[in-house]
């Protein structure tokens, strides 16, 4: 009786041994194979959906002119549900199992940052579209970014809610769980005080939260003329709302985090008035970004967010970088990566610095008649 | 002063809906000795059950949207709640008691993530039945409309219930049965069938609770149950688990008790708040504040 189980037993795990391996190391000789993580799913749902959407209209168009290095692209693409151990385990994924030749993601700063150590130690460049945090391209030489920093992001928003709305008293509410809010939170702190400004109140929360008027009364009491909330839509609509309910009507002020319909959506009539520092403004009238919005809107019936445009401008990037580098290997692609300048990206000239992180020009957008509109443009200085 | 007022009327806001919540941990355990973990998460799918009726009722004033949105929800988490107890709790009557505690956790969580996979992971915004206005502003503090019905949607519901447990012939055989399952079953009390409407009581709550979060917060999500489950929790132990004024101490105190510490110290802390303060009342009164009259369990 023993025996036949035994040899059904080791059938059984040899074909299992066979699936497995047999899986792994189907390898796409005729294509390029790109890996991409995203948050398809959770409470950043849209970032990483845009973003997906923009860089599988690229690869389309690289592979419409004939792919790169005579070998057409392809992207294996996984949801990581917005959270930073899932976007570590979807990134080792990629590595190890799908073998690909590049990164491109994540959107959130503290997702990134989960991931980056592993591209970093497997070689493999990562190019993040949009994640702002300074650290991210700190951890090592392999990790690049398509977007300005926070710093810059910061500074650019102190400085205008300085210089072109006049406010002198801000009060802060930021997420002291999310590396970009924190960011954010203190580069703008840094040079509004720096210009004159004075902070009234500075006030966190944690993300998933979604009571929130705590610490908006502490803010009313201290009669601020604005509030910056550097956080990300869902909490930023819940955030207007609440301070709506209590009385509060000063303008709100924030980052690129804001960028999503939903922030609409939720925040409703709650959010007009407000101002926002973002990549790109779809009401731009230059040819670039008007032919691209009509490309995408073809494809996906919408017009584009700045996380589309980012991951549109990332994946050309990389796709530019392959081509100049003349090879699929890690370390050559990272060096051609590393010198792009002057590249013609939808959210303008894109030049590499040598920190790693993208050097180009930021919108600040204002929110009005349930509409998101061009204010200004201020470049890098 | 001001802003100490403000902060209070926020705090109960919040507390009345932690109140609704942790009655249905109180019922059940006073019944049954049991912790039903799954209560926090059938909180959540009232919430969702209000935002897809919300979608099918809209014509009507705001006050009939609302009592239909209501109506509904409690409805369906009625029947869920009778049939998790007649599905996972009872072929478990007479295990021990440890079995119906995991058996409980299985459920929140298929709850959980039966929930992300037909809801949809992404938070939703949950409609305004209600415009959101300020009902009136005594002397700078603010009481929103939709705070004040909260108060009286909450105090009206455990009012009725209080009613039901009080005056009624049910409400007396939960107490019969919450004192002894055997002597309960010797007069002639149905006990299975009692059981079931405690379950019932307690999600139609956690329904009310739901629909009530949905339109202060606006943000609901498959997993939304889970913290304000394990505060509720929390503010039954701290009333006195099988206390049913106690549950409702509980859940206010709980309230203002994380909005203080939000609006004066940090948010970071609210959570650890709420759990420091559970181990300080436990320290003190090991029963719980309202612990000591145990004649009025259910």
């Amino acid at each position: 009786m023993l025996k036949p189980t035994f040899r059904k037993i080791s059938w059984f795990f040899l074909i299992l041994f066979c699936l497995c391996f047999g899986n792994a190391c189907v390898k796409h000789e005729d294509s390029l194979t790109v890996g991409v993580f995203a948050s398809l799913t959770g409470t950043t749902a849209t970032f990483g959906q845009s973003m997906n959407e923009g860089i599988q209209l690229a690869l389309e168009e690289v592979n419409q002119s004939g792919g790169l290095l005579g070998k057409k692209v392809r992207t294996v693409v996984e949801d990581d549900q917005s959270k930073p151990e899932e976007a570590k385990s979807a990134v080792l994924k990629l590595i190890q199992q799908d073998q690909v030749l590049a990164l491109l993601g994540e959107v959130a700063s503290s997702r990134s940052l989960a991931a980056a150590p592993d591209a970093q130690n497997s070689k493999i460049p990562m190019l993040s579209p949009a994640s702002t945090n300074p650290k991210v391209t700190e951890v090592g030489d392999y990790i690049f970014r398509a977007c300005f920093v926070d710093t810059f992001q910061g500074s650019s928003m102190a400085r205008f809610a300085y210089n072109d709305l006049g406010l002198r008293k801000i009060a802060i509410l930021y997420d002291v769980k999310n590396d970009y809010s924190v960011g954010l939170m203190e580069f703008f702190d840094k040079t509004f005080r720096e210009l004159g400004g004075e902070i009234v109140a500075k006030e966190s929360y944690s993300e998933n939260d979604i009571d929130f008027r705590a610490q908006l009364t502490t803010i009313k009491g201290d009669a601020p003329q604005a509030i910056y909330v550097p956080g990300y839509y869902t909490e930023v609509g819940l955030i207007a709302r609440q301070a709506r309910d209590l009385g509060i009507t000063l303008p709100l002020l924030g980052g690129d985090g804001w960028d999503s319909v939903k922030t609409l959506e939720i925040g409703g009539k709650s959010v007009e008035g407000s101002y926002y520092t973002n990549h790109y403004s779809a009401d731009d009238p230059s040819p670039v970004v008007q032919n691209f919005i009509k490309k995408y809107q073809e494809k996906y019936k919408k017009v584009p967010d700045a996380m589309a445009v980012l991951g549109y401008d990332a994946a050309n990037m990389l796709f530019d970088a392959i081509r100049r580098a003349g090879s699929a290997e890690g370390p050559k692609i990272r060096d051609s990566l590393a010198s792009t300048k002057d590249f013609q990206g939808v959210s303008g000239k894109i030049t590499m610095d040598p920190q790693r992180n993208a050097s180009k020009r930021i919108v600040i957008l204002k929110i009005e008649g349930g509409k998101v509109k061009f204010f200004k443009s201020l470049e890098p200085s | 002063m001001i802003k100490f007022f403000q902060q209070i009327v926020n705090g109960l806001a919040l507390g009345s809906i932690y109140s609704l919540i942790a009655l249905g941990y109180t019922m059940v355990y006073g019944v049954l000795r049991l912790i039903n973990f799954a209560h926090g998460d059938i909180y959540m799918v009232g919430a969702m059950v209000g935002y897809y009726a919300a979608r099918i009722f809209t014509g009507g004033g705001s006050a009939t949207r609302l009592g239909l949105v209501l109506l509904s929800s409690m409805l369906v988490c009625g029947l869920l709640g009778a049939l998790i107890e007649r599905l996972a709790y009872r072929p478990l009557r007479r295990a021990p008691k440890i079995n119906a505690l995991i058996t409980a956790i299985g459920v929140s969580l298929f709850l959980e993530y039966f929930g992300q996979w037909l809801f949809g992971a992404d938070p939703k915004s949950f409609p305004d039945l209600i415009e959101s206005q300020q009902a009136f502003n005594f002397h700078g503090v603010v009481f929103n409309n939709i705070q004040l019905m909260i108060f009286i949607v909450s105090f009206l519901l455990m009012f009725g219930l209080r009613f039901i447990v009080q005056k009624t012939k049910i409400g007396k055989a939960m107490r019969a049965v919450s004192f002894s399952h055997v002597g309960s079953q010797l007069v002639g009390i149905p006990i299975n069938r009692i059981i079931s409407l405690t379950f019932v009581l307690g999600s139609v709550l956690a329904a009310a609770a739901g629909i009530l979060l949905g339109l202060l917060n606006h943000k609901i999500d498959p997993l939304m149950g889970l913290m304000p489950g394990l505060k509720a929790f929390v503010a039954a132990v701290l009333g006195g688990i099988g206390n049913i004024p106690g549950a409702l101490a509980g859940g206010l105190l709980m309230g203002i008790a994380e909005t203080l510490v939000s609006g004066y110290i940090s948010s970071t802390y609210q959570n650890a708040l709420a759990f420091i303060l559970l181990i300080v009342v436990l320290l003190v009164k090991p029963a719980g504040i309202f612990g000591k009259s145990s004649q009025e369990k259910v």
